[in-house]
């Protein structure tokens, strides 16, 4: 291989024009649609569930609307049951998972120091399969055709007799969707924490950012396949009239709600894992010193990976099952405040040794912790089999969820976009704006919410279209609406503060924050191929401790893409690996696979003649070319 | 503050007043503890910094870890002493069949030594200080039984049979509401459990299983109803009427509401909800039948009379 180049003694100019030429994705429209970096993905997966947000939260507000004072005729109720199933829907599938995801594709090759995501390609096709889910959710939608099942989808009510129409089958389908979608990325970044670390990056100096979306990825492969099963055979009794959830013929109808929730509630799992991930890093940087019980925080973290599968009957204390089985579920509810306590109180040990700067993204930190405390202890309330049985389904639990959800994950997303938005976009983010939104943000929430846990006390069920006005909920229910007002507000200057500073914030350079991750050790925003050197790191806050100078690994070829893979454990360098070109084949394939699940809808036909095309964008998607990509 | 009659903090029966009184202590010191995490974040954030011992740091998030595994231990105790006695079955409780249907309450009471069984919708009466059995059952769909003031919720699911066991112990109305969502109208199916004394109940439950009075069976509205197709979802005991799939009908006005919570139960209502059941709550199982006005009318006296 003599005739290799590589970057060995090369000046920094000409490296870079080397790799500009093998990294940078094609001018135009064709780039776009055939590149394979993990930032472009990555920034229109985040930029895609943004959107998805904004959409979700309109509904959020009709609903708020609705349910102002009694008998309200906004909406009707076929209408109001399709909004409250898409506002639940939207924010799980569209929303809360790919964007925890998203932020996992674009921050975790750079902060393990690689120079794109594993199988890139499979990562580019799980953008499109994922947009496609969101495109057909929402035109079912505004085709009237939405589903009104709620996101949980219980059968009967879901099933062939109950739910005439496409409807259900739609939100069934939507779920195909985003699982193919979630479970692409998840396999990619498993394999890109475990192999493509830089060298040095042995486990135990892995960013906790990083730990956090590896459990995540290991949570969605092995929680996932519950719910694809569950929506499939779901389809099938629909489409092709099996049975698995009729009681008449032998079925089960609580068999869905095993399987939904042994999905839905590591589902929240996913949603919040990575929270933590962000939150750890954010009071790290702040406080200029690494996360007090960096072992205590993994092992905290892979124990609520493994405990959200021990606790999915906790959504079903008023099914009817045995109780002692239920109380064993208590049990393992409860302990789960264990390892997230462990965490709270790692987290305050840091602030309490540190003087923390209390830019933006710590404000947010610290709205977090006010808010996700809070929903931890109703989440032990809720764990209690005989509390559960007032709380459950009332507006108890929407407040509940609503404080874990959104004060344990999208106030630290949103500090979090504040914290990386220069490394997204080579600018600062407005702080003055930023505190005004948060603070908006942070009571509008509160305000919004809080009074919901008194409305579930005082009897209201949840996913009520409107309430009788004899009934003592109107004022409470005002109110809350009137500030769910102030937290659209907060959101709105939250986006606006995000669109003007793409434009005009002030120039970051590579790491405003003083931070000690690698992320902050390239340019802003990174050049397509990441790391014009690869650096190699010799501890957990490598920025810090080198004093401004990483050192770097040489021998690199300059020819092609290629990256470097390591061992798993120490991050010992084992070998040079291509890293695919950019394809049209993935967005092709994507294609295919949209058409036949949509097809499949109607008719179960579609997945014969529908996987003819898939099979051929496949072919051409992994076609031999002999170009250097196949060189081992 | 205590939210009325369908209030959690409000209990009316054992159950609901069990409950309470685990949910209070829990709210104490869940409470505590939260406002303990907040003081020690406020803390941190206020005091000078100066670097502490990182042992010294290790033994207390140590200790209050340990803490937290005793508080989830206590809790977890707790929850299973209180479920005990919330599900533990009753002696000679009375027994009282529930079915949910989209979107109103089927109640059969069975025949109990001298008291002949009946059949009735969309209201419970149960006698003061007997433990009372609801055998629970659903037809189409999901759905829940859930009165916050005498207990938590339980569901009715097809193919499957549940039971809830509890004892009122303040007479009162109460209303229950339907708490799994079960299609078009779950925000419309409502019931009234009425507690009263054992002889208040007795009275009713007699005027219950008795066919219609002699004199509704005479009057003209008996007519109306029998000519036109009502008869072929209603039941009224004692006339030819003996559908199944719609509320039997024959003490319609003795409940407090008509479809299932949605109207109260006086004639205007009556006619309104006869001439126009689509408009009062879409999508419901009542077709709109054309009545002529004089039809309506004799219709309407008739069904205020099935007391």
């Amino acid at each position: 291989m003599t005739h290799d180049r590589r970057d060995t003694g090369l000046g920094d100019l000409a490296l870079e024009a080397a790799l500009r030429r093998v990294w940078a994705a094609a001018h135009g429209l064709w780039g776009l649609l055939a590149t394979v970096d993990h930032k472009a993905i990555g920034r229109r997966y985040i930029a895609t569930a943004f959107g998805f947000l904004i959409l979700g939260g309109l509904l959020a507000l009709a609903m708020r609307w609705q349910l102002s004072h009694p008998e309200a005729r906004l909406l009707d109720p076929d209408r109001y049951n399709q909004v409250f199933t898409m506002h639940g829907s939207n924010m799980m599938f569209l929303f809360a998972v790919p964007v925890m995801e998203a932020m996992g594709v674009y921050f975790v090759p750079l902060m393990v120091g690689t120079r794109n995501i594993a199988f890139p390609r499979l990562n580019a096709f799980s953008y499109w399969v994922y947009l496609a889910g969101g495109l057909l959710l929402w035109g079912a939608f505004l085709l009237e055709m939405g589903p009104d099942v709620g996101w949980f989808a219980y059968v009967p009510l879901s099933g062939p007799q109950y739910s005439a129409g496409k409807r259900a089958d739609i939100w069934a389908q939507m779920i195909t969707f985003t699982e193919i979608s979630a479970l692409a990325v998840a396999v990619g970044l498993v394999v890109t924490v475990f192999k493509q670390r830089a060298p040095g990056m042995t486990l135990d100096r892995m960013p906790l950012f990083v730990w956090a979306m590896l459990v995540t990825a290991f949570v969605v492969i092995l929680a996932m396949p519950a719910v694809v099963t569950a929506s499939t055979a779901l389809i099938l009794d629909r489409l092709v009239g099996t049975h698995f959830f009729n009681p008449a013929e032998g079925g089960d109808v609580l068999l869905w709600q095993h399987l939904f929730w042994f999905f839905g509630h590591p589902e929240v799992y996913i949603i919040f894992i990575p929270a933590v991930g962000m939150v750890s890093t954010i009071i790290a940087t702040f406080c200029r010193r690494p996360v007090f019980g960096y072992l205590a925080m993994v092992l905290a973290l892979v124990g609520i990976g493994l405990l959200a599968f021990g606790l999915w009957v906790h959504h079903m204390f008023t099914t009817g099952l045995p109780r002692l089985g239920e109380s064993f579920f208590t049990a393992s509810s409860m302990a789960i405040a264990v390892p997230s306590g462990l965490q709270i109180f790692c987290w305050l040990a840091t602030l309490w040794g540190a003087r923390p700067r209390l830019a933006v993204p710590m404000l947010y930190v610290l709205a977090f912790l006010f808010t996700f405390v809070l929903g931890g202890m109703t989440g032990v309330m809720v764990a209690s089999v005989p509390l559960d049985t007032q709380l459950h389904d009332s507006y108890f639990v929407v407040a509940h969820f609503h404080y874990v959800l959104i004060g344990g994950a999208v106030f630290p997303l949103l500090g979090a976009i504040h914290y990386w938005f220069p490394k997204l976009t080579g600018r600062m983010m407005g702080a003055r704006p930023g505190r005004w939104e948060c603070l908006l943000v942070f009571a509008g929430f509160n305000l919004t919410f809080f009074p919901m846990h008194i409305l579930g006390l005082w009897g209201m069920p949840r996913r009520v279209y409107t309430y009788q006005p004899e009934l003592p909920w109107a004022g409470l229910n005002l109110f809350a609406s009137l500030s769910a007002v102030l937290l659209a507000a907060g959101f709105l200057l939250f986006f606006w503060n995000a669109w003007r500073s793409a434009r005009h914030g002030a120039p970051a350079g590579e790491n405003p924050w003083g931070a000690p991750t690698l992320e902050w050790a390239t340019a802003s925003p990174p050049p397509p191929w990441n790391f014009t050197r690869i650096p190699v790191v010799g501890s957990a806050s490598p920025l810090w401790d080198s004093m401004g100078e990483l050192t770097v690994a040489e021998g690199l070829r300059t020819d092609r893409r290629e990256l470097l893979v390591t061992s798993v454990m120490d991050a010992t360098p084992e070998a040079r690996e291509s890293s695919p070109q950019d394809s049209i084949w993935p967005l092709l394939a994507a294609i295919a696979t949209s058409v036949m699940l949509v097809w499949s809808i109607f008719t179960p036909w579609a997945v014969v003649w529908g996987s003819i095309p898939i099979a051929v964008t496949l072919i051409g998607w992994f076609w031999p070319r002999g170009t250097p990509e196949d060189e081992s | 503050m205590t939210g009325g009659w369908q209030s959690a903090l409000a209990p009316g029966g054992s159950s609901a007043d069990a409950i309470l009184r685990l949910f209070w202590p829990t709210v104490a010191l869940l409470g505590l503890i939260w406002l303990a995490v907040l003081l020690v974040l406020a803390a941190a954030l206020l005091r000078r910094a100066r670097p502490e011992a990182p042992r010294r740091a290790g033994a207390v998030v140590g200790a209050a870890t340990a803490g937290t595994v005793l508080v989830v231990i206590g809790l977890t105790l707790a929850s299973y002493l209180v479920t005990r006695p919330i599900s533990a079955a009753a002696d000679a409780p009375l027994i009282v069949q529930l079915r949910g249907l989209q979107w109103w309450w089927q109640a059969t009471y069975p025949e109990e030594g001298e008291a002949s069984g009946f059949v009735t919708a969309n209201e419970l009466h149960l006698p003061l200080g007997r433990p009372v059995r609801l055998e629970l059952s659903a037809e189409d769909v999901i759905h829940s039984f859930w009165v916050p003031n005498l207990a938590g919720k339980q569901d009715m699911i097809p193919g499957r049979d549940n039971a809830l066991t509890f004892t009122p112990t303040v007479p009162g109305v109460y209303r229950a509401q339907c708490a799994e969502f079960c299609g078009l109208q779950h925000a419309r199916m409502a019931l009234l459990v009425v507690v009263e004394p054992p002889e208040e109940f007795a009275r009713w439950r007699a005027v219950q299983a008795a066919p219609a009075t002699a004199e509704a069976l005479a009057a003209e509205g008996r007519q109306v109803f029998e000519r036109q197709p009502c008869g072929a979802c209603h039941t009224v005991r004692g006339t030819g009427a003996a559908g199944r799939t719609g509320p039997d009908l024959t003490h319609l006005a003795s409940r407090g509401t008509l479809a299932a919570g949605l109207l109260p139960m006086t004639r205007g209502a009556l006619a309104a909800w006869i001439a126009d059941p689509q408009t009062l709550k879409p999508g419901n199982n009542m077709p709109l039948v054309p009545l002529s006005a004089d039809e309506l009318q004799a219709l309407t006296a008739w069904l205020a009379s099935l007391r």
